[in-house]
C-alpha cells in the first residue's frame, strides 16, 4: 500500500487495505493458520475421550463430554488469534511499519481497525472450522440453526474482544517477546474457569470461587448453553455483555496506546 | 589425561553452566517451575470431581493421580527446555565453539543430560512440596518415593536426549515445537485424567499401546504404595533411551559436519 493510495481514500478503504495485508500476511504463513486451529480440535480430541468418564457423575449436564467440551476450541482458537494478530502488530512496530504509515494521512482508528482484520478473519475461519467439526462428529446443538447462527457470532465476538486485548498489548509494549509473554496469561484464565468441568461439580471451593470470578467462565458458559442447553437468555446476556466490555475497554486503552505510540514518532 | 577423564571434565563443565545459567537467570528456570505447578492446580483443583465417577480406583486421592502425570511431564518437559537451550547456544554461535574446544563431543552432551536432571530435581521438589502443601495425601514408602524419583530422571534424561537431536540437528531455536509437539502429544494420548478402563474411544486404544501410559501406571503405583508395571515400565524406558542415544549421536555427527 502506498501513501498515494490512502490519500484521499475514504476510512473505509483505509480499513480494507489494511485488513487485506492483516489476512493476507495470516494466508501466506500456514503455520499461522493451520497450528492455531489444529491444535485445539486435537485437545478437544483427547480430552472428549480422556473426561468421557465425568459424564456419569450425577449431575453432569451433557450426556457426551464432546458436547460439554465443544466451547474449549472457540475460545482456544480466540486465544491464538489474539496471539498472532498482537504479535504481527508488534513486528509492525519494530520493523518500522507503523512509522511509516504515520508519515501517511491515514487515521488512527483506521490504522487500528485495519490491524484487528487479520485477527477477525482468524476468528471467522476457525469458529465455523470448529462448529463444522463438532457437528460432523456428532454434537448436536440443543438451541437449533438458529442457536448454531447464534454461537458463530458470539464465538467471534469472543474471539474479537482477546484480539483486541492482543492489540493493547502489542502497542503497549511494542514487542513481540511481550505479546508472547502475555499468552501464559490467556492460558492460565481458560484452565482457571468452568471450561473443564461445570462449576456446581468443582471440589475445591478456592477453584470455583475462582473460576466464578473469572470473566472466561462467562464466555465459555453462553457458548456451551447453546451446545447443551438451547436458548438460556441469562447465560448468553453474560457472554455478550462481557465480551462487549472487554472490546470497548480495550479499543478504547488500545487508541490511547496507538496514540502514545504515534506521538513518539 | 584418559578419553574417560576428558569425557567427563567436559560434562562436568558443561553441565555447571547449564546449571549456573538455569538458576540465575529466572526466564529460564520459571517456565520450568511455572508450567507443572499450574497444571498439577488445574488438573487436581478443577478436575478432581472426576474421582467419584464409577470405577474410578485410586484411594490415595486425585491430588495423587495428577502429582504422578505432573512429575513425568515436568521431566519430560524440563528435557525438552534444555533442548531450547542447546538451540540457542547453537544460534548464538556458543555451541560452535564449544564444540571446537571439547575434544569429546559426547561429554557435551551428558553434560547438557546431568543440567536437565538437576533441574528436574529441582522442579519435582517445588511441585512436591506444593502438592504436599496442597493436602496430597502419600501412601507409598521412602522407597517408593525415590524409585518415582528415579523414573522421573529416567524420562527427563530419555527426553533430553530426543530434544538435544533435534536441537543439534536444525540448530535453531525454531525447532521448539518439533521438540515439544510429540512428548506433549504422547503424554495427552496417555490417561491422563482417569484410569486407562476409564478413558473412552480411539484414545483409550492409543493409550493401550502408549509407553507413557505404563510409566504413569507406575508412576501412580509408587505414590500409591502398590507399585505396579515396573518391569514394563523400566524396559520401555530403556528401549526409548538406546533409540534417543542413537538419535542423538546422528545430531552430534550433523553439528560437527555443519562446523
Amino acid at each position: 500500500m502506498t501513501a498515494a493510495a490512502a490519500t484521499g481514500s475514504s476510512t473505509l478503504t483505509q480499513v480494507g487495505l489494511l485488513a487485506g495485508r492483516a489476512v493476507s500476511h495470516v494466508l501466506r504463513q500456514p503455520a499461522q493458520l493451520v497450528f492455531p486451529i489444529a491444535f485445539p480440535l486435537v485437545l478437544l480430541a483427547v480430552n472428549s475421550s480422556g473426561l468421557d468418564a465425568a459424564t456419569r457423575l450425577p449431575g453432569f449436564p451433557a450426556a457426551s463430554y464432546l458436547d460439554f467440551a465443544l466451547a474449549i476450541p472457540f475460545m482456544q482458537g480466540a486465544l491464538f488469534a489474539a496471539l498472532n494478530g498482537g504479535q504481527d502488530l508488534a513486528r509492525d512496530i519494530q520493523n518500522g511499519f507503523l512509522d511509516r504509515l504515520a508519515l501517511t494521512p491515514m487515521s488512527g482508528g483506521a490504522l487500528l481497525a485495519g490491524q484487528l482484520g487479520g485477527a477477525l478473519f482468524m476468528g471467522i475461519v476457525s469458529a465455523v472450522l470448529y462448529l463444522v467439526v463438532g457437528v460432523l462428529f456428532g454434537v448436536g446443538i440443543a438451541s437449533g440453526v438458529a442457536g448454531a447462527l447464534v454461537l458463530l457470532v458470539l464465538a467471534i465476538t469472543i474471539s474479537f474482544a482477546f484480539a483486541c486485548f492482543g492489540t493493547f498489548v502489542a502497542l503497549r509494549a511494542g514487542s513481540g517477546e511481550a505479546v508472547q509473554g502475555f499468552f501464559p496469561l490467556f492460558f492460565v484464565l481458560l484452565f482457571l474457569s468452568s471450561a473443564f468441568f461445570p462449576r456446581d461439580l468443582i471440589e475445591q471451593d478456592w477453584f470455583r470461587t475462582v473460576a466464578t470470578y473469572n470473566p472466561v467462565s462467562y464466555m465459555v458458559e453462553g457458548i456451551r448453553s447453546l451446545v447443551i442447553t438451547g436458548w438460556d437468555g441469562q447465560a448468553l446476556a453474560q457472554a455478550f455483555g462481557i465480551s462487549a466490555i472487554a472490546i470497548v475497554f480495550f479499543l478504547v486503552l488500545s487508541s490511547r496506546a496507538l496514540r502514545t505510540r504515534l506521538l513518539r514518532t | 589425561m584418559s578419553k574417560l577423564r576428558r569425557t567427563r571434565s567436559v560434562a562436568v563443565s558443561v553441565a555447571w553452566r547449564g546449571i549456573h545459567n538455569a538458576f540465575t537467570n529466572p526466564a529460564i528456570l520459571l517456565p520450568s517451575v511455572m508450567f507443572p505447578l499450574f497444571f498439577f492446580v488445574a488438573f487436581a483443583g478443577g478436575l478432581s470431581g472426576v474421582q467419584h465417577t464409577p470405577e474410578f480406583n485410586f484411594p490415595t486421592g486425585y491430588s495423587a493421580f495428577q502429582f504422578a502425570f505432573v512429575c513425568i511431564q515436568a521431566a519430560a518437559f524440563g528435557g525438552v527446555f534444555t533442548g531450547f537451550s542447546i538451540a540457542a547456544d547453537f544460534e548464538y554461535g556458543f555451541a560452535r565453539r564449544l564444540m571446537l574446544a571439547a575434544p569429546n563431543h559426547g561429554g557435551i552432551v551428558i553434560g547438557y543430560v546431568i543440567a536437565a536432571m538437576v533441574r528436574a530435581v529441582f522442579v519435582l521438589g517445588v511441585v512436591f512440596t506444593a502438592a504436599l502443601i496442597s493436602g496430597m495425601n502419600i501412601d507409598g514408602s521412602l522407597a517408593n518415593m525415590l524409585s518415582l524419583l528415579a523414573l522421573a530422571l529416567a524420562v527427563s534424561a530419555t527426553a533430553t536426549l530426543w530434544a538435544a537431536g533435534i536441537a543439534m540437528r536444525m540448530r535453531t531455536m525454531q525447532a521448539g515445537p518439533i521438540m515439544q509437539m510429540p512428548i506433549f502429544i504422547l503424554m495427552f494420548l496417555a490417561p491422563v485424567y482417569v484410569p486407562l478402563p476409564l478413558v473412552a474411544g480411539w484414545v483409550h486404544d492409543v493409550a493401550t499401546f502408549n509407553p507413557v501410559t505404563a510409566m504413569l501406571e507406575a508412576a501412580r503405583g509408587f505414590i500409591s504404595g502398590e507399585p505396579t508395571k515396573v518391569a514394563i515400565t523400566a524396559a520401555c524406558l530403556a528401549g526409548m533411551f538406546a533409540l534417543t542415544v542413537v538419535w542423538v549421536r546422528g545430531g552430534v555427527r550433523s553439528a560437527e559436519r555443519a562446523g
